[in-house]
């Protein structure tokens, strides 16, 4: 991909980022930080090709600390947002 | 197994999309359990479908690195206590933060980047993810009050901060020309992580929740910075995303807290303004209640509205507020929460702690819906409150805390402070609400005293 398209992604993802979170209500603010805590755990996919490519010890220990770095991020994220927003539901 | 490029972007485009749909679920409490669902189906779409990419030609790092995450984020999630959330956010900061450091690092060492833009890119996530790493450990150890939650700091350390700045950005500059060399390298790494520490000791423990959410939009432009390196649309996509909103939730949190965002990142306290005497705020002015005679007045009252302070969830008290709030309810009495953005130690903190103990989100009323309806109000019961009830705000122009947003408690008809003295809060000011005509104060412990007014009320 080149830069420009990149750019444009970027710039146009912000735009809506910033749409869909102003309507957020204050109550859901905290789990909408470990929720978004959880999603920018997506570096995983960047962590997973590192920690499985052949290029090497030094890439492989890069990779194996960027998988469980971002699988904590991931999974701690999207358990523990999920364990607040089960208390906002019930009624 | 080899699948086409397209087929893998592809799937990568699915899970953007259902990212965003997983924070639109986010803005209703309804849909908010399927919202993150959602998003969580999208990690996983794009994790199998990376599991497929040509590159990747041995498993057993990968799941062992999956397993020792997955557990350790598993035992966190289900650990963490409410009151810790902050910490725990910190932490995860931190933690994404680091992963992009370290995925930008072995692309670095892997020599995929070879033209000027994936070079700027790879020294752009290295230099915010090692500040999001070190910055976060930091924060979490100011909030886990491993560390003293005073500024820290010594003379000229802006001074340094900018020099280790500037130094990153040459070097980064420097491995464009000259891409591959190590040393330089190794040298912005150090940089960075130096500056994450700089950056945060020196922000105090009230200016944390600021703090947090700027950590949680690094650690999405970080995120995003790696997906320029690899040229990877989910992660720019989803990169930014998180940093937009973590940017917003730095802004309402420095706008609840009458703080511009240089002050709190440069630790700038506001002007002391003309000294104020608490003994003539005081003097002669404070009534003091019991809690029976709050139960009498309970009885007759009409509407009610509950001001939880972050003191409430210190001494776990929220449980007995909830039941004090259900007893009024089932004597007839309207009851609504007042909640101020910075009531918790987190932007909606205090609306998870009351969540907790199962009180109803619809009672819960940001500051812009309830301060209008103060007037209407019998009975405005403040429980661990202090700063963000003081009418200073509103009324004092010499005052440090003169135009921060307040909740209007005063104007409600009788307004019962349950407090143990009449200390100050973080802000250090005396509070003239305990002294005015209308304010009764309950000294003693915020539980026992909730409690004890819930006992009178049942039995009256």
């Amino acid at each position: 991909m080149d830069f420009v398209a990149q750019l444009t992604l970027f710039v146009l993802a912000i735009f809506l980022g910033v749409e869909l979170i102003t309507k957020v209500p204050p109550t859901l603010h905290t789990p909408l930080m470990s929720g978004s805590n959880a999603i920018s755990g997506i570096t995983v996919v960047g962590a997973l090709i590192a920690a499985g490519s052949d290029s090497g010890m030094l890439i492989n220990v890069l990779g194996f600390a960027a998988v469980v770095l971002a699988t904590i991020n991931v999974i701690g994220g999207f358990m523990v947002t999920n364990r607040m927003l089960a208390m906002f539901k019930r009624k | 197994m080899h699948v086409s490029q397209n087929w893998i972007d592809i799937a990568y485009l699915i899970s953007a999309c259902l990212f965003v749909l997983g924070i639109k679920g986010l803005t209703k409490p309804k849909t908010a359990v399927r919202g993150n669902l959602l998003a969580a189906a999208g990690m996983g779409v794009a994790a199998v479908v990376t599991l497929l990419n040509e590159h990747i030609v041995t498993y057993e790092v990968i799941i062992a690195g999956v397993v020792v995450g997955g557990l350790i984020g598993a035992i966190m999630a289900k650990k963490v206590q409410m009151t810790s959330m902050p910490q725990m956010i910190a932490l995860l900061n931190g933690f994404g933060g680091g992963a992009s450091f370290a995925v930008a690092s072995a692309e670095f060492f892997r020599g995929s980047a070879n033209d000027t833009v994936s070079i700027i890119a790879t020294g752009a996530a290295v230099l915010i993810g090692a500040v999001t790493l070190t910055g976060s450990l930091v924060a979490f150890a100011k909030l886990q009050e491993l560390i003293d939650g005073k500024p820290m700091g010594f003379p000229g350390m802006k001074l340094v901060n900018a020099i280790l700045f500037i130094g990153s950005l040459v070097g980064i500059g420097y491995l464009v020309v000259n891409p591959g060399n190590e040393m330089v390298f190794w040298s912005l790494v150090a940089a960075a992580m130096v500056l994450g520490l700089f950056l945060v000791l020196p922000i105090g423990g009230a200016d944390m929740p600021v703090v947090i959410a700027l950590l949680n939009s690094y650690s999405g432009v970080a995120a995003s910075a790696a997906g320029f390196v690899m040229g990877n649309s989910a992660l720019i996509i989803t990169g930014s995303l998180v940093g937009a909103s973590g940017l917003i939730l730095t802004s309402i949190m420095c706008k609840a807290m009458n703080r511009s965002l240089t002050n709190v990142l440069f630790g700038v306290m506001a002007e002391a303004g003309d000294a104020v005497d608490e003994d003539e705020v005081y003097a002669g002015k404070v009534k003091s209640t019991s809690a029976d005679e709050v139960a009498m007045m309970l009885e007759t009252a009409r509407r009610v509205v509950i001001v939880p302070g972050f003191g409430l969830a210190m001494a776990q008290a929220q449980h007995a507020v909830r039941e004090l709030a259900d007893t009024m309810e089932a004597a007839g009495i309207e009851v609504e929460y007042a909640i101020h953005p910075v009531a918790g130690r987190m932007p909606g903190h205090m609306n998870v702690l009351l969540a907790e103990a199962e009180v109803p989100y619809d009672q819960l009323k940001d500051m812009d819906q309830i301060n209008p309806t103060f007037e209407q109000t019998d009975v405005a019961i403040v429980l661990g409150a202090n700063d963000v009830t003081n009418p200073m705000a509103r009324e004092d122009k010499g005052s440090p805390i003169y135009g921060m947003p307040i909740l209007n408690v005063d104007k409600a008809k009788t307004v019962v402070v349950v407090k143990r003295s009449l200390s100050a809060g973080f802000a250090g000011l005396p509070n003239p609400l305990f002294a005015k005509d209308n304010t009764l104060m309950l000294f003693g412990d915020g539980k026992g005293a909730v409690l004890d007014i819930t006992t009178a009320l049942k039995e009256g």
